[in-house]
């Protein structure tokens, strides 16, 4: 039983600097962007009142964020950083390095869409941009998520077998700036769940070659290997989840609502809490995606088999591709696993446009109903309060 | 003070056999800056010929820790490296090491300035090292902010027309404690530059020439004869700047004609044309000018 003065009403941004605060981070450097820019505020105020003993590296952009995150995580610091949108964006080419290098790096990404047109709010465009950089992705709903997958990301980051870059993924506004009552953890559970683990680091007594020149004899095995750790990593976010010390919350990969039902719905972050609303009296399954990469195939594949239509929530469109990341990746098990179930891909809340449970309720009394008549359609949409889904 | 070669040490942090070009100006003094810098030490390196040369996995020529990230943000990860091993070693988790960033002109002047000027005002105690060949080399030749007016490039067939960026006096505009200028030839002079960058507590630059045989279509038995001329013809003054003050290390009275060192070098063919002569007016104009410049500025801070 928790006792009440570890309960704190914080916002999503304010629980995470508080997460990595407790986490004894030896190195913050980080940049304002908007919706992310409270947690370095908080990180910074934590530092300078002496609650967290790190180096504080009020950088020029992004990309050197990154970058001081590489060399510091090379010598063996706990490091974090944060970004949202443009800001990620512009370290592209540093989350690949950082992930190939293996830094056990985290950062948390206020998602916020893409410029141009140049937008503040959140969706998912931001990410998915940078899926492919063999990065960890988690994805919080709320601020005690966002609280929780935090102190997670560093010991799944930094175990010996995984030594991967972990982005725990929060929406821009409405959970960066959504206040709620946290339970936070006190500082000795955090000390054992998250111990000094040593590995591999630059120094002169073990003097090491980091970043070298791979010709194509070498770059394919690394690269291969990297994604086989990635792959596998899935174990360790269940033994973080297993292991996590609050006893009253059990984290997993996914989040299931209604199992076994006609029409199950598939999405990420924070616009689930609206669907498992509506959907909660329903014969409407929810499965809310908490660890985006590496994929868990096996726990959604689950979900999927038995449904009669399935609808891939998305945030972000992937412009010519066939469907969008999620729908994608859903179609993709599906096909594996030799089933024609129809998928509806929608893609909902771009720039922080408002997915209201009205618009949701539309969508899944249609979805129930098409399934009720066996409907076959495949559809795409952009969904918003106008448009009906037949 | 090193007055003798005996007095640097035996134990070489670049091994032999790397990769480099032979006659590579940059490797003849990276090899002597490595000699001069204090122990424990950890090298970053930007994207370029001495990352390429060194790193050839599953080889390498480093002797100590090292450190490649990417091209523009050598000063980015170096001010990493710094940051996390002061919090370590406060901690008691780890321990502070000497810190020496390598970048070529364009990981300094061009694409990686920004995160130096970060680096640089955010005083990271690190000695930021730019091996300037005057090109983009590893790439094949191509101009950067620090190739000279007139020069040849695969990308200036018809030789630079604009100036070479002032990189000291952009470092010396944040406020460091400590920057130099120096060429393999004059050796004392590099090294004990190089020591005494690393007695101040914060960054220190050092603008290194290097001579690029294959770039300057020189032969690679001219390089040390090219550091050697670039000073006495005043293309490359020797000179440091310790808080605020400069200093001339190498007094040029009467310096050799201009024309002595570029006409060893078949990159400043176009520009040694009859056709071309406004052009090797524009750099003799600018070797002037540097001149002047440096021997006001040092008469102005005794």
């Amino acid at each position: 039983m928790l006792s009440q003065k570890l309960l704190q009403l914080m916002s999503g941004n304010d629980a995470i600097a508080y997460a990595v605060m407790q986490a004894d981070v030896d190195v913050v450097a980080a940049y304002p962007i908007t919706p992310q820019t409270v947690i370095v505020e908080r990180l910074s105020e934590h530092v300078a009142a002496g609650r967290l003993d790190a180096e504080f590296v009020p950088v020029e952009s992004e990309h050197s964020a990154l970058s001081v995150c590489v060399g510091a995580s090379l010598v063996g610091a706990r490091v974090f950083t944060a970004s949202a949108s443009q800001g990620l964006a512009l370290m592209h080419e540093m989350l690949y390095i950082a992930a190939g290098l293996r830094c056990p790096i985290v950062m948390a990404v206020v998602n916020r869409a893409l410029s141009a047109p140049i937008n503040i709010h959140g969706d998912h465009s931001d990410m998915m941009g940078s899926r492919d950089s063999g990065w960890m992705q988690i994805f919080a709903e709320s601020p005690q998520q966002a609280y929780d997958f935090t102190i997670m990301a560093y010991r799944i980051a930094e175990d010996r077998n995984v030594l991967l870059p972990v982005a725990v993924n929060i929406d821009g506004f409405t959970v960066s700036h959504c206040y709620e009552g946290v339970r936070v953890l006190d500082k000795d559970e955090i000390k054992s769940y998250l111990p000094r683990v040593p590995r591999p680091r630059l120094d002169a007594e073990t003097p090491m070659t980091v970043g070298a020149m791979f010709s194509p004899d070498y770059y394919h095995i690394v690269k291969t290997e990297q994604v086989k750790t990635l792959q596998q990593s899935i174990k360790h976010f269940k033994e973080a989840a297993k292991t996590y010390p609050a006893r009253d919350v059990q984290y997993d990969v996914t989040h299931v609502l209604n199992p076994g039902s006609r029409v199950v719905v598939v999405g990420l972050g924070g616009v689930m809490g609206t669907v498992r609303h509506v959907a909660r009296n329903m014969d409407v399954g929810v499965v809310s995606v908490r660890l985006f990469r590496p994929f868990p195939v096996e726990e959604v594949r689950q979900q999927l088999e038995n449904a009669e239509l399935i609808v891939a929530i998305d945030r972000a469109y992937s412009p010519g591709a066939p469907a969008p990341p999620l729908a994608s990746d859903v179609k993709t098990i599906l096909q594996d696993m030799d089933l024609n179930i129809p998928v509806w891909s929608v893609v909902c809340g771009l720039g922080g446009h408002e997915v209201r449970l009205s618009t949701v309720e539309k969508l899944l009394n249609s979805a129930v109903e098409a399934a009720e008549h066996g409907v076959k359609t495949r559809i795409q949409t952009y969904i918003t309060e106008e448009v009906t889904v037949t | 003070m090193i007055t003798r070669l005996d007095q640097l040490p035996a134990r070489e942090a670049i091994s032999p056999g790397h990769n480099a070009c032979a006659g590579c100006g940059a490797m003849i003094a990276i090899r002597q800056i490595l000699l001069a810098a204090p122990q424990p030490l950890i090298a970053v390196n930007a994207t370029g010929c001495l990352e390429v040369v060194t790193s050839p996995y599953p080889y390498t020529a480093w002797n100590i820790p090292w450190l490649h990230v990417a091209f523009e943000n050598v000063a980015a990860a170096a001010s990493g490296v710094e940051a996390g091993l002061k919090a370590l070693e406060r901690k008691g988790l780890g321990r502070r090491h000497n810190i020496i960033a390598f970048a070529g002109d364009g990981g300094t002047f061009d694409i990686g300035l920004q995160a130096l000027s970060g680096a640089l005002e955010r005083g990271h105690k690190l000695l930021f090292v730019c091996y300037d060949n005057e090109a983009y080399m590893n790439t094949g030749i191509q101009r950067s902010a620090g190739t000279p007016p007139g020069a040849w490039t695969t990308t200036t067939p018809a030789g630079k027309s604009e100036h070479k960026k002032d990189i000291m006096a952009i470092v010396l505009a944040h406020g460091v404690k400590y920057a130099a200028t120096a060429t393999p030839f004059f050796w004392k002079d590099l090294v004990n530059k190089v020591a005494k960058a690393f007695t101040f507590d914060g960054p220190t630059f050092m603008h290194v020439f290097a001579p690029c045989p294959r770039g300057w279509y020189t032969e690679a038995d001219k390089t040390i004869q090219l550091s050697k001329l670039a000073v006495e013809t005043r293309y490359f003054p020797l000179y440091e700047v310790e808080n605020g003050r400069y200093r001339i290390n190498y007094n040029v009275a009467k310096p050799k004609p201009v024309e002595e060192f570029l006409k060893a070098q078949n990159r400043y063919n176009v520009l040694l044309k009859p056709e071309n002569a406004h052009l090797l007016q524009k750099l003799k104009d600018e070797i002037e000018e540097r001149w002047n410049k440096l021997t006001r500025l040092a008469a102005a801070t005794p």
